[in-house]
């Protein structure tokens, strides 16, 4: 019999972020991507700051647990842009994330090198971006992507379709009470209308005790131990795996050091291997290690975001769809000229981060979404994004394209 | 409490703010008496109003704005125009001879010019004074020094009240900065509006050939309000001139009158945008709020507006806006754009924008709407009792 398994998956990503970029702009810079370093929209002094508060002491911390715990095993998955970021401003934080995988215990997952919507709006420039990841992780880590996620997780029928026919082993997705039913996640399951895929669904309430809740004073399970958690966990007699899914920043930059979370980490194996009936998967080892016990049928798009779980972070007002179809429907004229750097801030744009700082729903609750917004408000990101569209606009009709 | 002018004999802001907090605060159970410079029929039942009139004179006539001369026909039947100081110098005496024998409790003066009347109260009768700040001398002089005279009833006002009320955030930050009066002795209270006093759209538009031209994809950009120094209309030119060269097909329409009429029509002119530039003159009725309903959006480019309720009177009309940061409404309005007053470029920037995009025209519509249900006078209201509160307490000991 298999053991029961902790998979421990992390996200890894950073955007590159719109400048305050102007109607004066358009038409003259094409320097999007390149705010001043002190402004809040810095992709270089954010790259610093991350780097520092999270990438480098967690990196530290988890290359010393897999030293210490042969079984220790987890899954990362790193955009190409946090990648391309980290080359050039903190190629000590990427070779930590190369020194993880060296150990041969971490797997990184494959997904859209832009994090990108492009699933929803374009099926060839989707392809594109997969395939410009794995070339990415290929020539960086080394190794080949065995199981996908779409983009915030994005979820439903035609993607688990997808990567079944691409040869995927394992899909992600969240673990959402309306797609499960009266199932649990912690089991491996099979998407509907696929035969080989197999289908990891993240325990939300786990994870985001974690993610969300650990420094939280005001929760009742506060403080958080690795011996408490553990023990949530090993009271679970029938489960498989845990799928314990979320952002890498939340080590040291949505929970900051002083809450304790590297401590919590730093004992989290030891107290889970206590028990010889306990271990560590990657997402491919647990697809391959336990039978799915049951299918998934997902007709609607699911994601990680929200209470919604749904694209509506994304999609949800005129100013993001309206901005997202504009920007998809240059696609054809954008490749066609091959101009490099032109398609390449075409693809900067298509991150879904872009629309996410447009998004209206808690503005006036001066929520998360503002918390991880370079701009004060999401008319500022819409008004720098479509400026921005403008010019590459603009970048077309010079080369006698007509716009 | 003491105050200028009430509607429909207002002209402008003061009036209908004093209108709003005294209808609120009546619901608190205040029991309010409105003492005002002139006589006339408001048809307001929740307060008694009464005309102070100065020793000798029959009745006080009001004409034209509050800082024209009034018509004060005396007893013996001839007739004199005094100016505002003059006007503000009687005003005082008169509610010196009319507190006799009258029982309150408090006294709140509102701006400088009830503000001797106020003080001269407190030292009669020794009850707590409350001055209520709707505007500072620097916000009406585009901060540039002012008229000393009213510098230095200002300055002596804010020193002699017991607690200062400020209408914004700015306009404390102003107070402090212009009259060294210490933080903690004012109060913020943002003014409001009531959304059921919104008169609703009737017909159709007035303005058929804006409505005409947006039919044909142009977009009209709306500004109300008084053309005097503070309220920046010569940088939203300028901008003007940014936006039309990228978006020609961008009506303004200008709304108001003042003494920067003139000069404002001649350089529109002068930058080239005068066939994009409607100015209208004054207007009420119909025609002022048909004004707000047919922009695409409203700018309030402001140098210093110590609230500024047009933006929310715009929203009311189904227009989103543009307002100054130096402005006491974007201290508590989320859903509109934002821009420092002396930044054209941004200006220019934020309006093209919302010219090219409906999305975000829509977008901030939507949003604005939904927010602008919440605004009332009641939280307002709430913040003066607690005032009132603390100093009758004071008083009692």
């Amino acid at each position: 019999m298999n053991k029961k398994a902790i998979v421990l998956y992390l996200h890894v990503h950073q955007p590159f972020r719109i400048r305050h970029y102007t109607v004066f702009d358009a038409g003259v810079n094409h320097d999007y991507f390149d705010a001043p370093y002190e402004d809040d929209a810095s992709n270089e002094r954010i790259a610093h700051k991350v780097a520092e508060k999270s990438y480098l002491p967690t990196n530290a911390r988890l290359l010393q647990l897999l030293r210490d715990n042969p079984e220790f095993k987890l899954s990362l998955s790193i955009t190409g842009t946090v990648i391309e970021q980290l080359e050039k401003w903190a190629p000590d934080a990427l070779r930590s994330f190369q020194e993880l995988t060296d150990t041969g215990r971490v797997e990184i997952v494959a997904e859209t090198y832009h994090h990108s919507l492009a699933f929803f709006y374009s099926h060839a420039e989707f392809e594109r971006q997969v395939k410009m990841h794995a070339d990415k992780v290929r020539e960086v880590f080394d190794q080949e992507p065995k199981v996908f996620r779409n983009t915030e997780l994005c979820y439903n029928n035609d993607v688990a379709y997808w990567a079944d026919k691409a040869g995927y082993k394992a899909v992600l997705a969240e673990g959402w009470d309306p797609v499960l039913g009266w199932r649990s996640p912690n089991y491996v399951y099979r998407p509907a209308y696929t035969e080989n895929i197999r289908l990891l669904m993240k325990n939300y309430k786990l994870s985001d005790d974690i993610a969300f809740r650990f420094g939280d004073r005001g929760w009742s399970e506060w403080p958080l131990t690795a011996d408490k958690f553990t023990h949530w966990l090993g009271a679970n007699q029938n489960a498989t795996n845990f799928d314990l899914f979320m952002d890498y920043e939340t080590f040291g930059e949505h929970q900051w050091e002083s809450t304790g979370i590297f401590d919590f980490l730093s004992h989290l194996p030891k107290e889970w291997l206590k028990n010889e009936h306990h271990t560590f998967m990657t997402v491919s080892e647990a697809a391959d290690a336990f039978e799915p016990v049951d299918f998934i049928d997902a007709p609607n798009t699911i994601t990680w975001a929200d209470t919604e779980r749904d694209l509506s972070a994304w999609l949800g007002n005129g100013m993001q769809t309206g901005s997202i179809q504009a920007l998809y429907s240059l696609e054809d004229r954008v490749l066609a000229t091959e101009d490099m750097a032109l398609i390449e801030d075409w693809r900067r744009l298509t991150t879904s981060d872009h629309f996410y700082y447009m998004c209206t729903k808690y503005f006036n609750d001066g929520d998360i979404h503002a918390y991880f917004s370079p701009y004060d408000t999401p008319y500022e990101a819409y008004m720098n994004f479509m400026n921005a569209f403008h010019d590459v606009k603009f970048r077309l009709a010079q080369k006698g394209i007509e716009v | 409490m003491l105050g200028w002018e009430l509607p429909p004999h207002n002209s402008g802001g003061l009036g209908m703010a004093c209108l709003q907090l005294c209808r609120a605060l009546s619901k608190q159970n205040v029991d309010i008496e409105f003492i005002l410079p002139y006589e006339a029929e408001h048809g307001i039942d929740f307060m008694a109003i009464t005309a102070a009139t100065p020793q000798g004179v029959a009745s006080v006539i009001r004409s034209g704005i509050a800082y024209d001369s009034y018509k004060y026909v005396k007893e013996d039947g001839s007739v004199e125009w005094l100016n505002i100081y003059d006007q503000q110098e009687l005003y005082e005496k008169s509610v010196e001879r009319l507190i006799d024998g009258r029982e309150f409790d408090i006294v709140h003066a509102h701006d400088w010019l009830t503000a001797r009347a106020g003080m001269r109260v407190k030292e009669k009768r020794g009850c707590p004074l409350i001055v209520h700040m709707h505007s500072i001398e620097s916000d009406r002089s585009g901060g540039q020094g002012g008229n000393p005279l009213v510098l230095e009833i200002e300055e002596m006002a804010l020193h002699m009240a017991d607690r200062v009320v400020a209408v914004s955030q700015h306009t404390k930050n102003c107070i402090v900065r212009d009259y060294g009066i210490p933080a903690d002795k004012i109060e913020v209270v943002h003014n409001s509006i009531e959304v059921s006093d919104i008169v609703p759209l009737d017909s159709a538009n007035t303005y058929a050939y804006l409505a005409a031209m947006r039919a044909q994809g142009y977009r009209v950009v709306v500004n109300v309000g008084r053309l005097t120094v503070q309220k920046g209309l010569p940088n939203l030119l300028h901008a003007a001139k940014e936006v039309v060269y990228r978006a020609p097909k961008t009506l303004f329409l200008i709304v108001g009158s003042g003494e920067q009429y003139y000069e404002l029509i001649e350089l529109a002119a002068d930058l080239g945008i005068g066939a994009n530039v409607l100015f209208t003159g004054f207007l009420r009725g119909k025609q002022w709020r048909d004004a707000f309903a047919i922009g695409d959006l409203f700018v309030m480019p402001s140098v210093s507006e110590p609230f500024g309720l047009t933006p929310l009177e715009a929203i009311a009309y189904g227009t989103p806006s543009l307002v100054s940061r130096q402005s006491g409404v974007s201290e508590v309005f989320r859903n509109c754009l934002k821009v420092d007053f002396w930044d054209i470029n941004e200006m220019a920037n934020q309006i093209t924008a919302v010219v090219q995009n409906d999305p975000l025209r829509d977008t901030l519509i939507a949003n604005a709407q939904a927010e602008y249900q919440h605004f009332s006078w009641e939280d307002a209201s709430r913040k003066v009792v607690n005032v009132y509160n603390a100093h009758l307490a004071g008083a009692a000991a």
